[in-house]
């Protein structure tokens, strides 16, 4: 059975995330492999509560969205699961920041909030 | 030699040198006296990278020794700040790659060379393989009444300092003094320079937290692949250039991919940089000869 990690992002409120468990919805699955993740491009809906379920298919990665201060490890074999509500509209960057090799520097993808 | 001749010297010889001039030590009085002592900073060397971000790779390193060879006032001593190889999965190539980087590099004329890895040497094996070639990846040295302390920001994958080291940095630093002079060497920078292009330091904040009742604290880092200088407070932070290939500059453009090269001119934004340790101190930038 996978172990299953539930981080609850420092950007969620605390009404928001009990409303987002009783809905259980909106998941987003992300997987991780050397060096791309997969979307590499995400869409979310502004004021939305948002799951993401972060998987690896080959080593540990990180996960770290600096704009929003959230950081989780995607270890294989576990769902690491990140809460977030998106509270503005725009571009939001996220990145590997584990090292993991010869193109982990390439390693990123994009959150697309629309309004 | 005094910096103008320096100047003058890489005029002559064709090289791109660029004067930075800084007050290191701010809680110091400026004076005019000659430097105490000068070294020199090599980063990013990135022995062993193949691509198209630099065609030349092979010969770049041993350029920029011969360089560093040339000059008529040698340093007191050299320190390499991280990524002396290029990052491999395979544990005996990055062995092969460190042997010859060690190689290469034991040709510079001064034998005081200190060295600190990069996270492509050192954050794959938890610093293993470096440890064989290169000893301790942190420390402390003092010269000529300067304390230096190489910091490892790099062993651990998540670009960590770690507990252990910010433990043994607090009691390094409580046996000086709040006027004594201090340089901190490390790869990545201990700030927030770009955390959405992974250039910062995880725990770097504690680090810089520790060194805030130090007056004369400035940093020396790598990581970036350009010239960059920027202040925490008191403290000012410089970045050296690569000699591999030069990086945008911090947000420039989308992606941090390295800037093209430009077969006119090789040796675009890569060099080495000379550090006159005086109250007033000085930055010289220095270019590869015939890179
Ligand atoms: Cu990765």
């Amino acid at each position: 059975m996978q172990r299953r990690v539930f981080l609850l992002a420092a950007a969620v409120t605390a009404a928001s995330a009990a409303k987002l468990v009783q809905a259980g919805t909106n998941e987003t699955p992300i997987s991780a492999k050397k060096f791309e993740f997969h979307p590499a491009e995400v869409h979310l809906k502004l004021g939305q509560p948002a799951i993401l379920v972060l998987t690896s298919e080959d080593r540990i990665h990180g996960f770290k969205v600096p704009d929003l201060g959230l950081r989780a490890e995607i270890v294989p074999g576990q769902e690491t699961r990140l809460a977030l509500t998106p509270d503005k509209a725009g571009r939001i960057v996220f990145l590997c920041d584990v090292f993991c090799g010869d193109g982990h520097e390439e390693m990123e993808g994009i959150l697309i909030v629309e309004a | 030699m005094l910096p103008q001749d320096r100047r003058e010297f890489l005029k002559l010889s064709g090289m791109a040198g660029v004067a930075f001039a800084s007050a290191l030590f701010p809680g110091q009085p400026t004076s005019a006296q000659a430097a105490d002592f000068h070294f020199i900073q090599f980063s990013d060397t990135h022995w062993g990278y193949k691509g198209p971000a630099n065609p030349d790779a092979e010969h770049t390193l041993e350029k920029a020794v011969a360089t560093v060879n040339a000059l008529p006032n040698q340093p007191d001593f050299i320190v390499f700040t991280g990524d002396l190889t290029h990052t491999t999965d395979d544990a005996a190539e990055r062995r092969a790659r460190m042997r010859r980087f060690r190689e290469i590099v034991s040709a510079l004329r001064v034998k005081d060379v200190r060295f600190m890895p990069g996270e492509h040497d050192a954050a794959l094996d938890k610093g293993e393989a470096y440890k064989e070639f290169f000893g301790a990846p942190y420390y402390t040295f003092d010269h000529k009444g300067v304390h230096f302390i190489a910091l490892d920001n790099v062993s651990d994958p998540a670009a960590k300092l770690g507990d252990e080291q910010l433990t043994w940095l607090a009691a390094d630093l409580k046996q000086r003094n709040a006027e004594d002079r201090i340089v901190v060497l490390t790869h990545r920078p201990l700030f927030d320079l770009m955390p959405s292009w992974d250039w910062t330091t995880a725990d770097g904040a504690k680090a810089i937290e520790l060194l805030m009742p130090y007056r004369n604290v400035v940093v020396f880092y790598g990581h970036i692949h350009q010239e960059h200088h920027q202040n925490t407070g008191h403290i000012a932070h410089h970045a050296a250039k690569s000699l591999i290939f030069a990086l945008p500059a911090p947000g420039s453009q989308p992606k941090r991919a390295p800037l093209q090269y430009d077969a006119a001119s090789p040796g675009q934004g890569l060099g080495v940089r000379d550090v006159a340790m005086a109250p007033t101190a000085k930055l010289t930038e220095i270019g590869v000869a015939g890179a």
